[in-house]
């Protein structure tokens, strides 16, 4: 994985030295809050409805042992023993002090991590697949791509006061597992017809209030090309943005009201003028160097070996573990999706538990993934069983990946000032109601992701099936959306009609579900049947008894 | 309001006008309105001229007169509105400006170093940054990743 | 109406509730005002803790049955629902 030379180690140590300055004037009542917010924000420290609420970033969610254990080390020594991995590969905690921030980034800093751009108007944290460098459809690693963009975008002097902030997603295969048409900006790793590498670049997606999916601005850019062409993207951005209304301030709501031909034209016109003027060109060398620090580990010579498919063993290696391109080698999905567990969370001893498997098995590095579980991209495929049981006694052996029991969930109304309703405990009936792994298993690959709010940070309209909390006169609604979907195939769900209440929406997703049971043909996941059917069907059974009550 | 200009505190040899008010001897800084609206005689003055561009006015609007002017003021009416800093880039990197870059209005003490890496060279200070801060914001940071109009060397440069 | 007023502090963003002029951290230490002109004056008290940088964001909320009408204000008074072990909810027992 990347390491940091002196120059990134002393930009870490100086950034967290800045942002201590911050907070010192904030408590002296050198900075009001309307000053300090977007200064906080943009080091990832929101507040939230208990406590204060801080975003650490993991770079296209890699991370080491080492980090997982300090990690573990801040959340008890600063939080209350616990962190949330979200959406975006990042990881929260719930409950650290204003004060003790620059001390948790001091820690942090120790082992190469921050929060830097982790929340602002500016341009995010970068994700990238999560099967990166594992995966056996990809073209090559996205994760030197995305570590590129990082470091061009870090502390940006032109982009950093942007209308609205701005994420960028990176991935190399030709299965789309970083939701890249729901990005305000994406890099695609494609071949051209002559076999030569370069990237398809997209623009204007996004989710929250306006859900748009994004569209291709940059056919092939060429590798040096790349950080103008982004540079480009953020400065038509910068300048044309709206900032009159926040609601409508994300690059999706300027490109879609450009239209693509009038956003193409800008693009390329500022883009000529940057190549031009002849800076930001990246060198050969300068990518060799980053992309040697994610060279695959030395493999082993091994061969495929028949997985063991008898017991809750061979249970988990069908649900959680997927192919990986070296011979006698798999990639191991952790659930963090304990049934009636918070979708997300790990505790401390989780995390140190994690880290100590890593180090006796030999595995470098550990992923975050967007669905909010964590990823071992090289697991030896006869080490498989020893490590099932390891995960088994630190309960996170939970044979549910890709499955209706492995929910996507943002904090919503138990931690989140935004929320309008709460999203946890939905979830956790949910996946109660469907704890049968045989139902679960029958029902196959099917997508829940909730929200508690328009904000979308539970991705819901690109759930198979969607959920978004919503406040009723004071009281807990959920509204359902079918279709949508993250994935190369990406769609928006489409809103049923009208809400459920707290104790009819788990009746009412179950009632959908039976109904694609019946409904499918074979092969088909909920999603197809959805798409070949359309809602009819299961709108005419998700409401129940209640079909014409007056919501 | 002391005015720092190339590193220093400097005397403000320019006086803002109004666009009602009548024109004193001397340089003169006036609104992109006015100056359209009184160019030929603007131009025709023997004094320094300078105009403000509001954050929704880019650079490019002035087109060839841009070189007749020795100052261009970004004005920031929210520090929150980042279009200064791509005016201030177009108009060191694209429009080969070579006059006095200066910011005015509510920017922070912890945009400073930002502003003066995409080519702001001078800085009306509000009441909150001492000279002092102003030199130490600019020390917070020792090097950069990305090429800006400053000219400094990146990181990635450095590595060579 | 009865209504409460509320504030997180600055230092550790913890939930305080206004008392008699100052601030506690529990609702049911806190003081009820039946009295809009009442309620509207602590409010303006309270500015003056967010002028001295103690607190942010002060607001005042409804009670009803001696329970907060809101849903967020049940919660911020008690803890995450899905964690009962955290937050003031656990420092009662
Ligand atoms: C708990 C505190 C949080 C707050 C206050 C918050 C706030 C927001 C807001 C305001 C937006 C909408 C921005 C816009 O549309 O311009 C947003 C979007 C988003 N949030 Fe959060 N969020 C929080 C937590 C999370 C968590 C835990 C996750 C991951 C599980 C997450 C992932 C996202 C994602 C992926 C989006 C992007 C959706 C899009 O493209 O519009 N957020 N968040
Ligand atoms: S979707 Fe809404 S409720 Fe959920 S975390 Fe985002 S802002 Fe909060």
């Amino acid at each position: 994985m990347y390491r940091y030379d002196e120059f990134d180690a002393r930009f870490v140590r100086e950034r967290t030295e800045q942002f201590r300055f911050q907070v010192e004037r904030r408590l002296k009542g050198e900075l009001t809050e309307d000053q300090f917010k977007p200064l906080r924000l943009m080091n990832g420290l929101y507040l939230q409805l208990h406590a204060y609420m801080l975003r650490i970033a993991v770079p296209y969610g890699t991370l080491s042992a080492r980090q997982f254990r300090k990690l573990a080390e801040i959340a008890r020594k600063y939080d209350k023993g616990y962190g949330h991995f979200t959406t975006r590969q990042n990881m929260q905690f719930n409950w650290p002090a204003l004060k003790d921030v620059p001390d948790i980034l001091g820690e942090l800093a120790t082992v190469e991590m921050h929060c830097i751009q982790t929340s602002g108007n500016c341009i995010r944290n970068v994700t990238a697949d999560h099967f990166a460098g594992a995966a056996a459809d990809e073209i090559e690693d996205p994760r030197p791509v995305a570590e590129l963009i990082r470091q061009w975008s870090s502390l940006h002097p032109e982009f950093s006061f942007l209308p609205r902030k701005f994420k960028i997603a990176v991935i190399a295969a030709r299965e789309d597992r970083a939701a890249l048409r729901y990005h305000d900006a994406a890099v695609e790793i494609v071949k051209n017809a002559e076999g030569r590498t370069g990237y398809r670049v997209w623009v204007g997606g996004g989710m929250g209030r306006t859900p748009y999916l994004g569209y291709v601005v940059g056919d092939f850019v060429e590798k040096p090309d790349l950080l103008g062409f982004l540079e480009a993207i953020m400065r038509v951005y910068n300048e044309n943005g709206r900032r009159d209304n926040l609601f409508k301030a994300r690059i999706k709501i300027l490109a879609h009201s450009l239209g693509e031909t009038e956003m193409r034209e800008r693009v390329l016109r500022e883009f000529k003028e940057i190549k031009a003027a002849g800076y930001l060109q990246v060198p050969e060398a300068e990518r060799a160097r980053i992309a040697a620090y994610f060279a695959p580990p030395e493999f082993e010579t091994l061969t495929d070996e028949p997985l063991p498919t008898d017991g809750d063993l061979g249970r988990w290696i069908a649900n959680n573990v997927a192919p990986h391109k070296q011979p006698g080698y798999a990639i191991a999905t952790i659930s963090l999706k304990p049934i009636g567990g918070v979708p997300g969370d790990i505790n401390a001893d989780q995390l140190d538990g994690v880290a100590q498997l890593m180090d006796d098995f030999g595995l470098t590095e550990i992923r975050a993934s967007h669905e909010q579980n964590l990823v071992l991209p090289h697991v030896r495929q006869k080490d498989l069983p020893a490590v099932f049981a390891r995960l088994t006694a630190l309960g996170l052996a939970t044979p549910n990946a890709g499955l209706i029991t492995d929910i996507i969930c943002c904090p919503g109304l138990d931690y989140c000032d935004l929320a309008n309703a709460r999203s946890i405990p939905i979830a956790q009936e949910i996946a109660k109601r469907f704890a049968d792994l045989e139902r679960q298993e029958d029902i196959g690959e099917l997508k829940i992701k909730m929200s508690g709010c328009i904000n979308a940070c539970g991705h819901h309209h690109a759930g198979h099936i969607g959920i978004l909390g919503v406040d009723k006169k004071g009281v807990e609604y959920y509204q359902l959306l079918l279709g949508g979907s993250a994935a190369e195939d990406a769609s928006i769900g489409e809103i049923m009609g009208p809400g459920f209440g707290e104790h009819e929406i788990v009746d009412a997703v179950d009632r959908v579900v039976e109904a694609y049971r019946k409904l499918r043909q074979p092969g088909e996941r909920f999603l197809d049947t959805y798409r070949r059917l359309g809602m009819e069907p299961f709108k005419n059974v998700a409401y129940g008894e209640q079909l014409h009550a007056a919501h | 309001m002391p005015l720092i200009r190339n590193g220093a505190v400097a005397e403000d040899t320019y006086v803002t006008v109004a666009d009602d008010a009548a024109l004193p001897d001397g340089a003169v800084i006036v609104s992109l309105k006015r100056f359209r609206a009184e160019r030929s005689d603007l131009l025709a003055r023997n004094h320094a001229l300078g105009v403000v561009l509001t954050s929704d006015q880019s650079p490019e609007t002035l087109g060839p007169d841009l070189d007749r002017l020795s100052v261009v003021v970004l004005e920031f009416p929210k520090f929150r509105d980042g279009r200064p800093f791509s005016w201030a880039r177009l108009l060191r990197t694209r429009l080969k400006f070579t006059g006095e870059i200066r910011a005015r209005g509510d920017f922070l003490y912890d945009q400073i170093a930002y502003l003066k890496r995409v080519g702001v060279d001078a800085f009306e200070l509000p009441p909150a940054i001492t000279p002092e801060l102003f030199a130490r914001a600019l020390s917070e940071m020792t090097n950069v990743y990305q090429p800006s109009a400053d000219g400094r060397e990146t990181i990635s440069a450095l590595r060579g | 109406m009865v209504q409460m007023l509320t504030a997180n502090r600055l230092i550790d963003g913890r939930v305080l509730y206004w008392k008699e002029g100052g601030w506690v951290e529990t609702l049911e230490d806190a003081e009820r005002f039946t009295d809009t002109a009442a309620a509207e004056a602590a409010l303006t008290a309270a500015k003056d803790f967010v002028a001295r940088n103690l607190v942010v964001n002060p607001y005042l909320f409804e009670i009803k049955d001696g329970r907060p009408v809101k849903e967020r204000e049940i919660i911020r008074a008690a803890g995450p629902s899905v964690r009962t072990d955290l937050g003031k909810q656990a420092d009662h027992v």
